[in-house]
């Protein structure tokens, strides 16, 4: 009864989760360029798709510096956490405001005074900029991940670890490292997801033809969207999908030999 | 493992700062700064093989977004495609560069009706590429009496069957042209009037909306909304259950023109690119792509006549006889601001 | 055990990136522009507390909590779900989990559209079933649904991350003492949880407040948020000023309460927001 109950629960969350990404498959074979009726299956959006040169830029671009603004944010926000979580009462309660103010602040304010700040510094908006902003508004979710686990931690083991002679490195990377490896995976990939999906901030703090996914689709907006996305969003949810199974099923794999 | 990460990070950095540090030559580039799909992607491929000059392609979403990126001087935009009352702001900010006419010979084919505009009344800025008004759409099978007024966005009978525009310009500019005045006014009085009028139909309205309102109306789900030509013609296709028409009241025509703006590095190459979008062969294919109308005489005339006879798309000079093209209001537009938050957060 | 330099590459960064852009905004917001050059003002904030301006603010943070508040009850036994369930399966789960979130945000709200609407997929189905028809598009309901929806996994992962490191033999021993689920739950559990459910309170309440894009298209624009507000400032309107006053009064105001909130802790114990 009970594993029906959680089953069942289980099942009702992820239906809602994916029942709009459902939509959005259906709608990519769907012949009218409106999402207001079906008129035909088609795969034209396809082919269009994959005669669009900016539309595939703009794929690459969003998940490149997906991945490194939420490698990067992830190295030093972890870093950070650690350091916070030794902090005494006062420096930590400024320091964990500051971490507030990025996911506090409207993502407009963020991108704009971002921008005002590398025209400055006269850094041009482009690549880089653009990875610079997006690793800044990473991090603080990437601390607010680790720091929890670093709470739950048992501080005698990391002392124990020491007073057996161990380096205060070695110790963190064979004793807390492991304990909070669940914290920096869910703040990785946070992370990766905020970097994905954002249009505001990296509207503003891009430049010379660099653009992403989320800044090609917002551009639509006046003319409406393209079915071309959704065949985008179509091939990249099935790509990522057989990337974790395929991830999945070697890890039960090498699970098995271990046993 | 962990080591080759990290190194791939630096080294993806410095891959970064080099690609962000320095451009392609700059003489032999142009960035060109459009709307989202709002132009034939091949023209920049032939334009590219043609003049051997490479374009870097960006879009934005909205004018405001456009203004901003370009004023805060970040990057170098050779070529921008604004709407009428952003171009007037921005001659008027010193943002943009004199067109030098003779380098796009082309030009010749723009219709004179679109010469002369209040936005650039002396053709120095700018170069039209595409125009249109805005209007009402209604459902055929819903409203079963004539439409030709404004008035009708604030009957009872079709309590929660309106869509209105979330676009104060639009929204307010409407309101005062169904009251008599000019979409443009700064008459504080004519405002508040046209406020008193939106809190009004307010609960009439189903929402106030953006481009969904397409997909809305197709699927039936509205039976009038206020809506831009260009789009109610696709909207038309879709479902024929739909008709446009413009007020007597008169209504907004607007422009989406071509300008330089003074960031741009290589205005010569811009010049090029603009006369090669005022090509006739060129302009046709865009015009055709984008399905919005044109003022190029010679696209016009390669169009089928199914698009050109459409009152929608190219009304005659009668249907536009009371409409006003926006003009930048500068120090008022806050007012404007002020009573649509009024109207929307009430 | 000095571990603080951790954490100063970090300090640095956000000092750059955080908080000298941030001076720019407060510098915003309290000058103005006039014909004798730029003068010092406080009347941007003045306008903040407006009636009006406080009824959208209000609003926001009433929406925003309602959202919160069901992100926890729906999110918290997803976390226990994905915590209990085994290791090989538990990071695949997961995974699953976020993978909606990166398909793009407009997109997936427009979807949502398409199943909402009046003839819209839900209803098509509810009709197939002869059950009457719903119609919450446009409403306040469809706004807290869109949040929710999109803001779920905030609350989830953190929660779970911890969760999944919760000391096992802590619960058993309560079992084994003869506590009843329900209170080794109350008594157990959750307080260990604690620091998870704050930091996703965070991630969930903060961007919830100052969301604009959700409200405007599955709200119809009639609900102003304090995020529409401050977008049509900077983008529409073109009043920095006004614009940066209102971020800078919700900043205080959230993390005002935010403290207040974290007073009910224990001293350095659970999750500690300061």
């Amino acid at each position: 009864m009970k594993t029906f109950l959680k089953r069942g629960y289980t099942f009702l969350i992820f239906f809602f989760l994916y029942a709009p990404i459902l939509v959005l498959i259906i709608y990519s074979f769907n012949d009218s360029k409106s999402r207001a009726h079906w008129t035909g299956f088609t795969l034209k959006w396809y082919k269009a798709l994959f005669n669009d040169q900016y539309i595939l830029n703009a794929l690459y671009n969003t998940i490149s510096i997906a991945v490194f603004s939420a490698l990067i944010a992830t190295v030093i926000g972890t870093m950070a956490a650690i350091g916070i979580h030794a902090m005494k009462k006062f420096p930590k309660l400024i320091v964990m405001n500051i971490t507030y103010l990025p996911v506090l602040n409207p993502d407009i304010v963020t991108g704009i005074s971002m921008m005002l700040l590398f025209i400055f510094i006269k850094l041009p908006l482009g690549y880089l900029s653009l990875l610079l902003a997006h690793i800044t508004f990473n991090i603080p979710y990437v601390i607010l991940s680790v720091l929890p686990k670093l709470k739950q931690l048992n501080k005698y083991t990391l002392e124990a670890a020491l007073d057996l002679g161990a380096t205060p490195f070695y110790a963190y990377r064979k004793v807390v490292l492991p304990q909070i490896k669940s914290g920096i995976f869910t703040g990785f990939l946070l992370a990766f997801t905020l970097s994905i999906d954002d249009f505001v901030i990296s509207f503003f703090n891009t430049g010379s033809g660099v653009s992403n996914v989320a800044i090609t689709i917002y551009s639509m907006a006046r003319r409406g969207i393209n079915p071309e996305i959704n065949a985008l969003l179509t091939i990249m949810f099935i790509g990522v999908l057989i990337l974790l199974l395929i991830i999945n099923k070697r890890m039960t794999e090498t699970d098995l030999f271990n046993k | 493992m962990k080591k080759s990460l990290s190194l791939g990070v630096v080294l993806l950095l410095v891959a970064g700062i080099l690609l962000g540090g320095c451009g392609s030559d700059p003489k032999n580039t142009i960035t060109v700064y459009n709307w989202g799909d709002y132009i034939d992607k091949s023209i920049l491929n032939s334009f590219e093989k043609e003049y051997g000059i490479k374009v870097i392609y960006e879009e934005f979403a909205t004018n405001e977004d456009m203004y901003i990126k370009i004023k805060a001087g970040g990057s170098s935009y050779d070529v921008a495609i604004p709407s009428d009352y952003m171009i007037k702001r921005m001659i008027n900010e010193d943002m943009l560069h004199k067109i030098d006419f003779t380098n796009v010979p082309n030009y010749k084919y723009i219709d004179e009706r679109f010469k002369n505009l209040g936005f650039d009344p002396n053709n120095e800025y700018s170069v039209p590429y595409m125009w249109g008004t805005v209007g009402i759409l209604y459902n055929k099978t819903m409203v079963d009496e004539p439409v030709d007024s404004w008035k009708i966005l604030w009957d009872e009978k079709y309590a929660g069957q309106i869509l209105m525009l979330d676009s104060q310009r639009d929204s307010i500019g409407i309101t005062l042209k169904m009251l008599g005045y000019s979409l443009n006014t700064k008459n504080i009085n004519e405002l508040e009037e046209a406020k008193i009028k939106l809190m009004e139909q307010k609960p009439l309205v189903l929402a106030y909306v953006g481009d969904e309102v397409k997909d809305k109306m197709i699927g039936g789900e509205a039976a009038l909304a206020v809506v831009w030509s260009g789009d109610a013609v696709f909207m038309k296709r879709e479902n024929p259950d739909l008709e446009y028409v413009i007020p007597k009241e008169g209504s907004n025509i607007w422009y989406d023109s071509i300008v330089i703006p003074k960031t741009s590095k290589n205005k010569e190459a811009a010049e090029k690119f603009i006369n090669y979008l005022c090509d006739p062969e060129i302009a046709y294919i865009n015009a055709d792509y984008i399905g919005y109308s044109t003022p190029h005489t010679e696209a016009v005339k390669r169009l089928p006549e199914e698009i050109t006879g459409d009152k929608t798309l190219y009304p005659g000079p009668d249907d536009l006889a009371n409409s006003e093209v926006f003009e930048d209001l500068a120090d008022f537009l806050p007012e404007y601001a002020r009573i649509w938050t009024e109207v929307l957060a009430k | 055990m000095k571990r603080n330099w951790l954490a100063y590459p970090y300090v640095i960064w956000a000092l750059i990136f955080v908080l000298l852009p941030l001076f720019l905004v407060l510098v915003y917001s309290v000058i103005v522009t006039t014909d004798q050059g730029i003068q010092f003002t406080l009347n941007h904030f003045k306008r903040v507390f407006e009636p009006l301006y406080l009824t959208v603010l209000w609003r926001s943070i009433k929406l925003a909590f309602i959202s919160t508040v069901i992100c926890l009850i729906l999110g918290y036994p997803v976390a226990m779900i994905l915590a209990n369930s085994g290791l090989s399966k538990r990071n695949f789960l997961v995974a699953l989990f976020v993978i909606p979130m990166w398909m793009n945000f407009l997109a997936r709200t427009y979807a949502w559209m398409t199943l909402l609407e009046k003839n819209g997929l839900i209803n098509a189905i509810l009709e197939f079933l002869n059950l009457p028809a719903i119609n919450i598009l446009y409403t306040d309901k469809a706004v807290v649904l869109g949040m929710v929806y999109n803001f779920l996994p905030f609350m989830v992962l953190p929660i779970y991350s911890v969760l999944s490191k919760t000391d096992k033999s802590l619960i058993e021993a309560a079992e084994d003492l003869g506590a009843t689920p329900f209170i080794t739950f109350i008594k157990v559990t959750f307080p260990l949880s604690l620091p998870g459910v704050l930091s996703g309170i965070t991630m969930v309440f903060m961007p919830a407040v100052t969301t604009f894009v959700i409200s405007r298209l599955l709200g119809g624009g009639q609900f102003t948020l304090i995020g529409n507000l401050i977008e049509k400032q900077f983008l529409t309107t073109g009043d920095w000023g006004f614009g940066s006053a209102l971020s800078m009064v919700l900043m205080v105001i959230i993390l005002l309460s935010m403290g207040i909130m974290s007073r009910y802790e224990k001293e350095n114990e659970g999750g500690g927001l300061w």
